[in-house]
């Protein structure tokens, strides 16, 4: 509350302020959506009401990441409880059209697994019932059989000829491959004095928004139409792959959005699946349908960045200048090209030479699929994939030339004097002095204090390190960017796109109050403050005089294809938009002022609430009278004005057109310029990253509300500290998704992020009408390889790979491992990198005679004795059983099917069991060796050896106890073989025999 | 994110748990302050048919000294052993490294038996009790008996409490002997990758080590120094079969416990 009551009392200050003549567009004032969020009051999807008898769903989702769907048996699941309706793939197929894919190919995308799942989340069916709890009931009452293929989840495993192949419609997993030319490369490397190359691989990671997926939709029979109320965010060009999905001409697919959003940084846009699945349930079930994604289905399918491998070589003179570059792109979209999919690769397309001056480049861009959860739009969007890249490789010129890093940098800036430049590969970088911004940054961040830190911390033989970087910032996407995707002759098949068209509505009541209305659908920005800034400054009124609406309503607002909140658009082109509106009104008022003060229309000036002459400041009249005379009295407006009651302007740059026969594309409307540099210790015990000090400097124009610009930096840098040394969705290789929860999938917290040192310089973007740029994704950009190239720096490595767990660095820091005592084996079975399997050996001894050990492991009364939670055994053959099984630890407890068989008989002394077993909780697989030897005194040592692999749910959870759980599973089961042949254990307690063959097993392996 | 449908039993006294729960067996689950098992519950992980809610149960409320051994109560939370005055004297292992359980929030919620009960290879109260040498209290409708800290715990998130028990409290011995405790995670408040306990010994120096194998272990080192301890502390190191998972390597835990373990010992025995 007291930032409520702040609130009214800085309006008055500033309001005094005002009257001095400073605009309000500059200053930082209170935020408008605050006191709402403050006190409980936001207004978030989940929070709204809904229509009496809307349902809800339940997705049931692929514990595989890939296999064909044998069958999917509902029958049970439709006669549960409060079930309305349940659909599969086919039900959804029969209802929907498939998702346009963004390459020419003919492949199919729907929003559930139609005959084939491709990645673990995918949706399998979706239960429709009365409350969620029931949903979920009858979710587990579905019965899926699958068979599974081989997956494939490295996208450069995804290009090799033997890959499995996962759609049939592309060339292997090859999506798309374009190479490009710009100036003469080959030329360039062949008389460069170096070429010198890097190779990285960017992880998979998110931005995880605080308030997951939601949507509820309706369908009207009587009209053909639906109606959807979700928290998507745009950009509305999915508005028409959403209609043609779900068959309706665009006038028949009403969108709506709601006041408030929980955060989305891009990832909101990746709903858009699930409005289409769920928008079919509504239609099957005949009543509005609510979804609400959890947590764990967030992680697990929501979206993600995309993963890249790059090769990215430099032709370098002596001095370090950078003549040419050579990128090869390999970008890993996940199972599914999804709109605007393979977007990511192509968003930087224009400013692959970052901030640098160089006019040869080579590129070759390949789009793989793979059995992941597919990609889409994350902050920063294929910047940081590519600034990892460049600026490693300008770290390595230096350390391999033995230049300065920094020098690298000044050495290849664009000149202050080229602007407008365009890039080698089209973009126009429109304004910007990065000598200048470096030259601060380097005086006011401090330079000089921290190499002196550095040389007294690695005086006392620590690791500390100076990162630095230097990146342009696009933001404002050209819509056609994406089409560089396609050739030249493929492009001018399909007609231009281009553009960024922004929409502003400003209004004025009959009472002269002015009402302001974009097509921008924030996600907690503050984009209500800047507009209601932006136009009160056009009308000499106060930002409280003010009121801005974002929510959106396709079928009654202005909206384009661009509208939405993505590409950092809001401050260069939705802000400036609504400035353009308030013009235009202003102007026709100007001219309704001017015939009422006897003056002409350029002696008119707006302040403070009131309607002036320049040259006679006592001859006014107040905003409302003029403001609302075309309500009251139209006919007394001087001619030819019309009315001054509503105006709508969409604006689009005339600068981003579509790509050029040679590719040239402008691929964003304005570029801002970040310069970085961070000090970070590594600790010689633990290996953790400390950031020392972190600099960074900014120039994204115009700046419209400094404190808000400072909090777009500090969010992204948090993620962008996330990005680099936390956060990745894991997957195993056989594509079992291992960070479903935030145990694993670990987000920074304040404890983890210090404070950037944040600088600015305003240089005005000559295209965009307040000079604003964007600035909400840079950090993202430059953080990741900022703190990257100061861990090469502290620990003098070529090979750096985000996140940069502790774990990793032991090699580097520490080198080889201090080994085993003598007698003592080297702990576990040694695997091979990356190998999820689980191994292990152990062995139990029992009083029994090793053949009746033989009989009773192929005898099913004795197997359903000993299977860890067994309910039923059924023979289906001699050496293949099938059981029903309750399989736990602790209180976690699962029901499976599961099949086991027994190979390579050698009775009495050895058999093969292999088992696999299916349940709600996920699935297992494996296989083990048992070999009986004789004791001297009439019993039997069992030994075993097994190899095993768990997935699903349980993978995704519980992948830090996963190991240890199988084991003690495992061990369970030979604890009830050698309590079943009477394992001379006195005590039959079966915990407390477990505990002595715990002893027996426990031991060295 | 819905748990299935349950039985919600809030107990009114003792007897009236253990009666539930000796005719429920293993269909039953206690739940006290709910900080991992409720979310097991919304994960579909664990569905028992009955929750049995021991927390208004005034007999399990209290930290008491009861000679030399302090006793708490399986209804005490952790955000009030860790305000407890005596802590510090009676405790100072506890003091050390309760602050790492969790965060502030699930401190206020969970409780001090039930993260014993969990048995979860990473907490830091089963470790303490296992470097304390504390001893579990257990319970049925038919008897009462109490377990060594190290025959207590059998296995990840496993015991030897039987389903008709239920654990009354915990002891662990008060002592203000000098004791050391570190722990390193991948955030502050995660699970421990390794967390390390020491306490000095009538001859040497007790180590107990958490997050490496699949339940707390210890071993008592006698004085050792330079390289007889590097060896002793590697062989520990080893003898813990350590796992890779997402967040670490086995070699950086075995890496953790050698140099972590070094410094402990030496802080203790200084």
């Amino acid at each position: 509350m007291a930032e409520a009551a702040g609130h009214a009392f800085a309006s008055r200050e500033v309001s005094g302020n005002k009257e001095s003549g400073s605009p309000w567009i500059g200053q930082s004032i209170p935020r408008v959506e605050d006191s709402a969020l403050l006190t409980g009051r936001g207004r978030f999807i989940d929070d709204l009401g809904v229509h009496p008898g809307t349902l809800h769903a339940a997705i049931l989702r692929s514990p595989h990441a890939h296999a064909d769907i044998v069958s999917i048996e509902t029958s049970a699941a439709k006669r549960a409880q409060g079930v309305v309706a349940v659909l599969d793939g086919d039900d959804v197929k029969a209802l929907t059209s498939s998702l346009v894919v963004g390459v020419k190919a003919p492949v199919e995308c729907w929003p559930i697994a139609v005959g084939r799942v491709r990645y673990v989340g995918e949706p399998v069916a979706v239960v429709v019932a009365t409350d969620r709890y029931l949903a979920e009931d009858a979710v587990d009452l579905i019965e899926v059989q699958y068979r599974a293929r081989p997956a494939v989840i490295d996208p450069l495993a995804a290009l090799r000829a033997d890959a499995p192949v996962l759609h049939d419609g592309f060339g292997g997993n090859v999506a798309s491959d374009r190479t490009f030319r710009y100036g003469n490369p080959e030329q360039a490397f062949a008389s460069a004095a170096h070429r010198i190359s890097i190779d990285i691989r960017y992880p998979r990671n998110s931005c995880t928004p605080i308030e997951t997926y939601g949507l509820v939709a309706d369908y009207d029979p009587g009209e053909d139409a639906y109606d959807v109320l979700a928290n998507f965010q745009g950009p509305f060009s999915i508005h028409a792959v959403l209609s043609r999905a779900l068959k309706v001409p665009g006038n028949r697919l009403r969108l709506r959005t709601p006041p408030d959003s929980g955060g989305s940084f891009g990832v909101k846009q990746g709903i858009f699946p699930y409005i289409v699945l769920i928008a079919a349930a509504a239609r099957a079930a005949g009543r509005p349908v609510k979804w609400i994604e959890d947590r764990l289905e967030h992680l697990t399918a929501s979206v993600s960045a995309t993963n890249r491998a790059t090769t990215l070589h430099a032709a370098v003179a002596d001095d370090g200048r950078i003549h040419a570059l050579d990128w090869d792109q390999i970008e890993d979209c996940g199972a599914h090209l999804r709109a605007p999919e393979p977007a990511t690769l192509y968003r930087m397309h224009g400013n692959l030479t970052g901030a640098y001056d160089i006019r040869h480049l080579a590129v070759r861009n390949r789009v793989v699929v793979t059995n992941k959860t597919p990609t889409g739009l994350n902050r920063g969007f294929g910047g940081p994939q590519v600034y990892f890249a460049l600026e490693r490789l300008v770290q390595r010129i230096a350390v391999e030339l033995g230049l300065d890093p920094l020098d690298v940098i000044t050495r290849n800036l664009v000149a202050a004097d080229a602007f407008p430049y365009r890039t080698a590969s089209g973009a126009l970088l429109d304004s910007g002095n990065y000598q200048e911004a470096i030259q601060r940054g380097v005086d006011e961040g401090k330079l000089a204090e921290l190499k002196s830190r550095r040389d007294a911390a690695r005086a006392q033989g620590r690791l500390y390190g100076i990162g630095f970087t230097a990146v342009v910032e696009p933001s404002v996407s050209n819509m056609g960017y994406i089409t560089t995707v396609l050739t030249p002759a493929e492009r001018r098949k399909a007609g231009p796109k281009n553009g960024a068209q922004a929409t502003a509505t400003v209004a004025i009541d009959p009472v002269g109050s002015v009402s302001v209305h974009v097509a921008s659908v924030p996600q907690g920005q503050g984009h209500r403050t800047v507009l209601s800034q932006v136009v009160a400054d056009v009308f000499g009124l106060t930002p409280g005089d003010v009121r801005v609406n974002t929510e959106i309503d396709t079928a009654k607002d202005a909206w384009s294809i661009a509208s939405g909140n993505y590409a950092s658009r809001f401050a260069p082109a939705v802000a400036g938009t609504a400035k353009l509106a308030a013009e235009r009104i202003a102007v026709k008022l100007a001219r309704v002022a001017a015939s009422q003060l006897n003056t002409e229309a350029d002696d008119i000036v707006f302040a403070g609430g009131q309607v002036r002459s320049k040259r006679n400041p006592d001859n006014k009249v107040s905003f409302s009278r003029v403001a609302g005379l075309s309500h009251w009295s139209p006919g007394a407006l001087p001619d030819g004005i019309g009315q001054t009651i509503r105006e709508t302007v969409f604006w689009s740059p005339p600068e981003l057109t579509a790509p050029d026969d040679d590719d040239q594309i402008n691929s964003s409307l304005c570029h801002g310029f970040i310069f970085d540099f961070c000090g970070v210790e590594i600790d010689r015990t633990t290996l953790q990253t400390r950031i020392d000090r972190y600099v960074t400097m900014h120039d994204c124009g115009t700046i419209l509300h400094p404190a808000m610009v400072d909090g777009q930096i500090r969010g992204g840098f948090a993620q962008a500290v996330g990005a680099a040394l936390y956060e990745e969705y894991a997957y195993g290789p056989d594509g079992s998704f291992l960070t479903g929860t935030f145990a694993d999938y670990l987000l920074p917290t304040t404890a983890e992020i210090p404070d950037p040192f944040i600088l600015h310089m305003q240089t005005p973007s000559p295209v965009t009408p307040l000079g604003s740029k964007g600035v909400g994704e840079g950090n993202c950009m430059s953080t990741p390889v900022c703190i990257a190239n100061a861990v090469a720096d502290a620990l003098g490595v070529k090979d750096i790979t985000l996140p940069l767990v502790p774990a990793k660095l032991a090699q580097a820091v520490r080198g080889a491992e201090p080994a085993p005592p003598a007698g003592r084996a080297s702990g576990s079975v040694k695997k091979q990198s990356g190998d999820r399997r689980l191994h292990g050996e152990g062995e139990a001894v029992v009083s029994a005679p090793a053949e009746r050990v033989w009989a009773m492991l192929l005898d099913p009364e004795t197997l359903r004795a000993v299977i860890p939670g067994c309910h039923s055994v059924q023979k289906i053959s001699d050496t293949h059983f099938r059981a029903d099984v309750t399989i736990g630890i602790g209180p976690v407890k699962g029901r499976y099917r599961a099949d086991v068989t027994l190979s390579d008989l050698d009775p009495p002394h050895a058999v093969t069991l292999g088992g696999s077993a299916e349940g709600a909780l996920g699935f297992g697989g494996g296989e083990g060796r048992i070999t009986l030897l004789p004791t001297g005194n009439g019993g039997t040592s069992i030994r075993y050896v097994y190899e095993a692999a768990i997935g699903g749910k349980v993978a995704s959870i519980g992948g830090r106890l996963l190991d240890g759980a199988a084991r003690v599973i495992i061990g369970q089961f030979f604890a009830a073989l050698a309590r079943q042949a009477g394992g001379g254990a006195a005590d039959s307690s079966p915990s407390s025999l477990l505990l002595k063959l715990r002893r027996w097993f426990g031991g060295p392996r | 994110m819905k748990p299935a449908a349950f039985d919600y039993v809030r107990a009114q006294h003792l007897e009236e748990a253990l009666e539930v729960l000796d005719r429920e067996g293993t269909d039953a689950r206690i739940v006290a302050g709910g900080q991992s098992l409720m979310a097991m519950l919304n994960m579909r992980l664990a569905r028992p048919k009955t929750l049995i809610d021991i927390m208004r149960l005034p007999e399990l409320a209290g930290i008491e000294r009861k000679g030399n051994m302090i006793v708490i109560g399986a209804g005490v939370r952790q955000a009030a052993l860790l305000a407890w005055p005596d802590l510090g004297g009676s405790l100072p292992l506890v003091a050390l490294a309760l602050p790492w359980t969790g965060h502030v929030q699930t401190r206020s919620r969970g409780t001090v038996c039930g993260s014993i009960a969990h048995a979860d290879p990473s907490a830091e109260l089963p470790l303490v009790l296992r470097a304390l040498g504390g001893e579990v209290h257990l319970r049925s409708a038919k008897k009462r008996r109490r377990v060594a800290a190290k025959d207590f715990f059998s296995g990840m998130m496993a015991t030897t409490r039987t389903d008709d028990e239920l654990i009354e409290a915990v002891s662990l011995p008060a002592a203000a002997k000098r004791c050391a405790f570190r722990e390193v995670a991948r955030r502050h408040g995660d699970f421990a990758i390794v967390a390390c306990a020491a306490v000095a010994t009538a001859d040497g120096v007790r180590l107990a080590v958490g997050g490496v194998a699949d339940m707390p272990a210890a071993r008592d080192f006698p004085r050792l120094e330079g390289g007889a301890l590097d060896d002793a502390l590697n062989d520990f190191a080893y003898e813990l079969d350590a796992r890779d998972d997402v967040h670490a390597t086995a070699r950086y835990r075995r890496d953790l416990v050698r140099m972590i373990g070094r410094d402990l010992v030496r802080e203790v025995l200084q």
